[in-house]
Order: structure tokens, then sequence, then C-alpha cells
């Protein structure tokens, strides 16, 4: 039963990471990227890592987007 | 069956490698790096994996249920937050970069020069 | 080379080495069949020997607490990375001060609905926070994870529009303090076991009874050290970034700041 499970999570992973890397626009490439870390949390979880699966959301889903949604701020206003 | 997940792993390697040759801004670049750290991630873990194991942790298991192995989980734990800090040097430097030349495609920027 | 030719050379190159990849798979052991012995031996006895019901922290703290050191020294030099290169930045941009134009901005911009539950999300994020790093060596969790929920609590001040509040509420030097007593107080931890004449990182602390939060020996204080130590680290980059937006801002002229942006508009 798990591994039906594990087989669907992975499938899910590899299609958004094509998402994340097929996606030009940074702004635009954040929210298939906030949706990659959130399915690799449940992947970690599946594979029965549960710290792991806490240290990927809260960096990929907490700090990263923030980062990088402040450094396109700070950008886009250079470019006014 | 044995090798199947692995090839997960490789796939995100290239998914990634390819977003980063391909790049037009380094913002871009950022993110495709963070996939090609995670097939390492994803890749170690699916080492340690132990068919019918449960999570190493024995709050509420006795002590010698079949675990998977924790080691490579600890080395995937502290990796994650490293990994986010060396991003957030990239960012910085991108944005050090657009301040100079005033363009974030890494395709712009020539080679110092005087 | 422009990014054709970057492409043309990429291509055959990565197939080559997607083979090699491959072929490098079927080498192991095969998904699920873990042939141990590190592992199963460190399941075994590690809950007996730190009384610490959490495997992977007692791995991460102790049976290889000498890695963690050295990671959390990336992470301070990482930061300091980022502050030094975007302090540079600004030194060369000083226009007006961000407190006036952060009190200007808070009372124009914030939706009502944004306001309160940014404001809402403070203190359970705190409170998680603190939960998931104290209690980190008996269910899962511990000093990085719990740094990480801690940090997104003075960002969502920030998010709610009361940036006033979040510099006052995250002073430079309380983060500075915060970041250098958490990196100073894991090596400190380790070396004092040294002092009574353990090894570096050994356990001289009485271990508990199992289960209990005061269990584990020095486990628990190693996890607060670097619990403080992230969560000041990334409110510093955080803070970094914040600065650079809102010094920019002020180029804009009063009257055009329409639809501005402040991260997560």
């Amino acid at each position: 039963m798990i591994v039906v499970v594990q087989a669907v999570v992975m499938l899910l992973v590899a299609g958004l990471a094509v998402a994340v890397a097929v996606t030009r626009d940074p702004l635009r490439q954040l929210m298939p990227y906030s949706l990659f870390g959130g399915a690799l949390a449940v992947l970690f979880l599946v594979l029965q890592a549960p710290d792991v699966a806490l240290s990927a959301i809260a960096v990929s889903a907490l700090a990263y987007p923030a980062m990088i949604l402040l450094a396109l701020a700070k950008v886009r206003h250079r470019e006014k | 069956m044995r090798t199947a997940p692995f090839l997960l792993a490789g796939w995100l390697f290239f998914v990634g490698l390819y977003g980063v040759v391909t790049t037009r801004n380094f913002i871009h670049m950022a993110m495709c790096l963070q996939v090609v750290q995670a097939s390492t991630y994803v890749l170690i873990l699916q080492v340690g994996y132990v068919n019918g194991g449960t999570a190493p942790i024995y709050r509420d298991v006795p002590v010698g249920t079949r675990a998977v192995d924790p080691v490579v989980q600890s080395l995937v734990l502290t990796d994650i937050v490293v990994g986010l800090t060396v991003i957030a040097l990239l960012l910085a430097l991108a944005l050090q970069a657009h301040k100079q030349t005033g363009t974030l495609n890494p395709d712009d920027l020539r080679p110092l020069e005087g | 080379m422009n990014a054709r030719a970057r492409l043309a050379l990429f291509l055959p190159a990565a197939a080559v080495a997607a083979g090699l990849l491959v072929w490098g798979f079927t080498g192991l052991p095969g998904f699920g069949r873990y042939p141990g012995p590190y592992g199963d031996v460190i399941n075994r006895h590690g809950v007996h020997q730190r009384h610490a019901t959490n495997v992977v922290n007692t791995i991460v703290f102790d049976y290889r607490g000498f890695d963690t050191v050295g990671e959390e020294f990336i992470l301070f030099a990482a930061v300091m990375g980022v502050t030094l290169l975007l302090r540079l930045q600004r030194s060369e941009e000083e226009e007006e001060t961000p407190e006036e134009e952060a009190a200007e901005r808070a009372r124009t911009q914030t939706s009502d609905a944004v306001h309160l539950a940014a404001t809402a999300m403070v203190v359970p994020s705190v409170t998680l926070g603190l939960y998931v790093v104290i209690h980190g060596h008996l269910t899962p969790g511990g000093g990085f994870q719990g740094g990480g929920v801690l940090f997104t609590a003075p960002v969502f001040l920030y998010l709610a529009g009361r940036y006033v509040d979040f510099r006052r509420l995250t002073p430079v030097s309380l983060l500075d303090f915060g970041e250098g007593a958490g990196a100073a107080g894991f090596a400190v931890i380790g070396l004092g076991a040294m002092a009574v004449g353990y090894p570096y990182l050994a356990n001289i602390i009485g271990k508990g009874v199992k289960g209990s939060v005061f269990s584990g020996g020095d486990l628990l204080l190693i996890n607060l050290c670097v619990g403080l130590e992230v969560a000041a680290g990334f409110v510093f980059i955080a803070w970094e970034f914040m600065e650079q937006t809102l010094m920019v801002r002020s180029a804009v002229p009063r009257g055009f700041e329409g639809s501005g942006r402040r991260g997560k508009g």
C-alpha cells in the first residue's frame, strides 16, 4: 500500500520539477517551486523521515519564497 | 523495480541542470539549483529506506521495531538548511550584479575589465 | 558562448552522464533492501545510551555533533556574507530612514484581511517554533526545524504592515547577540565537556528519565542554542533584504505609490 503512495508522490515530484525548470519568469516560477517544496516534504514523509520533512517545509515554503520575493521587489523597483 | 525509485533522483538532477544551462535570469537559476540539490536529498534518503520500516522515533513504538536508517536523515537535515543560506548568498550576489550592470541575465555579463 | 551553443553542448554530455548514472544505480543494493549495519546499530542502542527517543536528533547533535558544529559555522559565515554584500549596496543609496517610510506605508497599504490574518499568526508560530525546538530530542524536530519556524514570526509582523513593530522587536543588536550566542553556545558546550576531562562534546549532564522533556543530557541545551542561532540568522537575512526594498521605495515620487510591492503584497 505504501509503495503505491510512494510511487504517486515520486511522479508528482518529477512533474513539478519540470514545471519549475520550464517557467522562465521568476515571479511565476515561485508558485510551482513552493508546490515542489511541499511535494518534496510529502515524499520525505512517506520515506519515513519526518525530521527531514519538517526541515524541507520550513525552508522551501517559509524562508525561501520570502527571500526571493524580497529580492524581486528590489530588482523591480530599481528598474522603474 | 528495485532501481526504479533511484531514477527519480537522476531525473531531478538533469531537469534542474537543464534549467541552469538554459537560464536567462539569475533568480530562475537559483531555483533550478535548488531542484538539483533536492535530487541529492532524495537519493540519499532512498538509499537508507528499509522495506516495512517506520520512522526512527521511538516515542510510541518499542525499541527494536524495524526502522529506516537515521544516519542518512541527519545528513540531509542540516544539508537543507545550509543549502538555503548558500542560495541567499547567491541572491545577494545577483542583486549586486544587477546594481552594477542593470541586468539579471547571465549572458549579458561581461568579465571585469580595467 | 551563447545559449544555443550551451544547449547543444549540454544535451549529448547529459545523455552520456545519464547513461553512466543509471548504470551506477543498478549497482546499488535495491530500494528498500538496506544492508546495514550502521543504522541498525544506532537504532538499537541510541535510545538507551542517550535517553532520548528521537534518534535522528541524537545523531545530529551527539554521534555526529562535530559535523553539526561545522555546519553551524557555515550558516554563520553565509549570513555574514549576505549582510556584507547588501550593506555595501545600501550605503550607496541612503535616502530616507526606513522608519519614516514604513510609518507612512503601514497606514496606506495593508488590507484588513491580511493585517488580521498575519497578526493572528504571530503568537502561534512562536509557540510552535519553541515547541519544536524544546521537544527536539523526543519527537521529530530540533534546533534547525524550530529555528525555521521561529523565523516566520517576525516576518508575519512585517506582512501585517507593522514594520515599525517588526524593527522594534528585532533590533540589530539583539539579532547579532542571538546569532553569536547560539553559535558560540554550541561550541562552548563542547568545550565545557573538555574542561572536565572528557572528549569534546561528550555528555556530562545527567540524562534523566527517558521520555520527559529534561532528558537526553545536553541535547536540550544544544537544541536551544541551534534554534536561537538559526532563527536569528534567518531573521537577519530577511531584515537585510527588507531594508533594500524600503530604501528604494523612497525613489518613487509622492503620489505615484499606487500598487507598491512590499514583499508578499
